[in-house]
């Protein structure tokens, strides 16, 4: 019961800031409800039992990424609003249609998942060690290992990539 | 019901209440250091030898007036030392003051939880604390503290990537993220992790001065650049929460320091029999002299060091700090491995 | 008791308010941050499965995609960046270089 209500709170806050975050007109307070909905994602991902996975979402996501975010629209702070409400370049009426679109499919999707029987899961191999972190250490470094690296890799090319696209002068 | 609500949150009302009186007391002790490595006797007026000096900045903060930039934004300028506050004092959640003591008849731990990825927590926690001082300078809607406000959280992020390394050396040694464990590795291996990782404690030690903005890296809220920094437009009681927020993080790395570098609650040499009369002492009164030790060391530092310059503390984050950082992970590694096989 | 099917019907409704984010607005920043809704829905859709099979695989594959993000997100502010320095705008109608 205390799960159901840890749930429906957490649930409604998520979709809450969700919502704001595209529908403010300021972009700063946009920036800071994705921050807020970023600490609930990571308060859900607690009480699913994944608590590293929830520490990580907020070192990285809340902030890191954020962050960034945050010094970019910081940097970019225009005199004017760079879009209006009345702007007839924004097809609202055409995005509210295809998202029904995808909703629908996703609606159809799970239906379908749900309608035949149950397929059973495989049986996981048990793993050597107990405990979500070593558990997901486990996995990254022997089974994912390879993922792991070229993970690495494409983190680096990021920050090279990311460092020469921002610079001034070359 | 009692030991699953009452006792945590009568731990949780100690600790807050504690933190913020050491928080107020901070300021006194910090007059009063300075002052006597410049020869002179600090604040002497207010109570005997000055003690009652907090009581009387509070009072003054407290009824001085609440002025807000007309053209700032209202809901992130008042949220902003609220942010800036808040994660400094939920690190204490994890912070173990000490093992298991009996107290009033019922085992009761000297710490309010003890998450299994209570060091990740930290680290996490102490990075959502770089939006107050964003979001500080952003919202005042004046030049000065936005330039500020960007040097800061610069200067903050770069930091943070050297002592989440060397923290991650640590985690090696210990071989687990729960604060505890880390505290009972030290006792199992009968020596302190400072001893062994000396790089990590240094790196660490100079990473928590540039992540609570203190001496010598305390350009971007120095009084003579750019006119007070990041809180140049907060005033009264909001001025002094970016204060007490300051003071309260470098109480917390002085606590995490303390845990991981020092041995927590453990009494100088854990193992050596003879030694046993200094058992007397209880276990968290030796947690807060080692903490005592790093404040006084935080302050003795500002007192001596000149400041540096921008793109010179720019330059030690990343170009010394973080190389070094890597390669005492690297070596401890590759000793772990030796030694184990 | 909650099923993972409210955790799926958590994330299809978090989807589409980033689906529509990216749609409607005309913000490249907004745009960017919707985006980054929409892999939080994806990521709680595997920590759900990943509770639910008691295998730590999903929390594994959610990791990746945090680290995709942060790749995705820096390499994307900086070309933000490297437009508004140019053009000085971040309406994604006016960044309209090369049509024909």
């Amino acid at each position: 019961m205390g799960e159901a209500i840890a749930f429906y709170t957490i649930s409604a806050f998520i979709l809450l800031f969700a919502v704001l975050v595209v529908s403010t007109r300021d972009t700063v307070h946009s920036v800071l409800f994705l921050v807020l909905d970023f600490l609930f994602v990571a308060a859900l991902y607690v009480l699913l039992g994944a608590e590293f996975l929830a520490a990580i979402q907020v070192l990285v996501y809340a902030g890191g990424i954020v962050v960034l975010y945050l010094f970019v629209v910081m940097l970019v702070n225009l005199k004017r609003p760079p879009e209006a409400h009345q702007d007839p370049h924004r097809r609202t009426k055409v995005g509210f249609g295809l998202s029904a679109a995808v909703l629908v499919e996703l609606a159809a999707i799970v239906a379908y998942g749900y309608a035949g029987p149950a397929p059973t899961p495989p049986a996981a191999a048990a793993l050597p060690v107990t405990g979500n972190t070593e558990q997901v250490g486990w996995l990254l470094y022997t089974s994912y290992l390879i993922p792991f690296e070229i993970a690495s890799m494409l983190l680096l090319v990021a920050m090279i990539g990311a460092i020469v696209l921002a610079k001034r002068e070359l | 019901m009692i030991d699953s609500f009452v006792i945590p949150v009568l731990k949780i009302a100690i600790v807050l209440n504690a933190t913020l009186v050491a928080v107020t007391y901070m300021v006194l002790l910090e007059r009063k250091v300075i002052a006597w490595a410049q020869s002179r006797l600090g604040p002497m007026r207010v109570g005997p030898y000055g003690i009652l000096q907090p009581v009387a900045d509070a009072v003054k903060l407290m009824i001085k007036e609440d002025i807000t930039p007309s053209r700032a934004d209202k809901w992130v300028f008042t949220a902003a030392p609220i942010i800036a506050m808040v994660p400094a004092l939920i690190i204490y959640a994890v912070i173990p003051f000490g093992p298991e003591v009996s107290l009033f008849g019922r085992q009761v731990t000297l710490y309010i939880t003890d998450i299994n990825v209570g060091l990740l927590y930290v680290v996490s926690v102490a990075s959502v604390g770089v939006y107050g001082i964003i979001l500080a300078g952003y919202s005042s809607n004046s030049k000065y503290p936005l330039l500020a406000s960007l040097r800061a959280s610069a200067q903050l992020i770069s930091y943070e990537v050297a002592v989440t390394l060397t923290l991650v050396s640590v985690i090696l040694m210990a071989g687990s993220l729960s604060m505890v464990s880390i505290v009972r590795a030290q006792e199992m291996s009968h020596v302190w992790f400072g001893f062994v990782q000396p790089i990590a404690f240094v790196i660490f030690f100079v990473g928590g001065l540039a992540e609570t903005n203190r001496s010598p890296f305390d350009l971007p809220e120095a009084e003579q650049e750019l006119t007070g920094g990041f809180h140049t437009e907060y005033s009264g009681m909001r001025f002094a929460l970016f204060f007490l927020a300051e003071y309260a993080n470098m109480i917390v790395v002085s606590s995490v320091a303390t845990t991981l570098f020092l041995g927590g609650w453990l009494r100088p040499f854990p193992n050596v029999a003879a030694l046993g009369f200094l058992d007397i002492v209880p276990s968290w009164t030796w947690f807060l002299i080692k903490s005592f030790v790093f404040l006084y060391v935080f302050i003795w530092v500002r007192a001596t060091l000149p400041r540096y310059r921008y793109d010179q503390l720019m330059r030690i984050g990343w170009k010394l700090l973080i190389p070094l950082a890597i390669a005492n992970l690297v070596v401890t590694g590759i000793v772990k491995v030796i030694l184990a096989s | 008791m909650i099923t993972p099917a409210h955790y799926m019907i958590l994330s299809a409704a978090l989807f589409i308010i980033g689906v529509i984010g990216v749609m409607v607005r005309r913000n490249i920043i907004i745009i960017f941050m919707s985006i980054e809704l929409i892999l939080n829905a994806v990521n709680i859709n595997l920590v759900a499965f990943s509770n639910q099979l008691q295998h730590v695989v999903g929390q594994v594959f959610a990791v990746f995609v945090i680290a995709v993000a942060a790749a995705e997100a820096a390499v994307g502010l900086g070309i933000i960046l490297a437009f508004y320095r140019n053009k000085e705008t971040v309406n994604i109608d006016e960044m309209n270089l090369l049509r024909w």
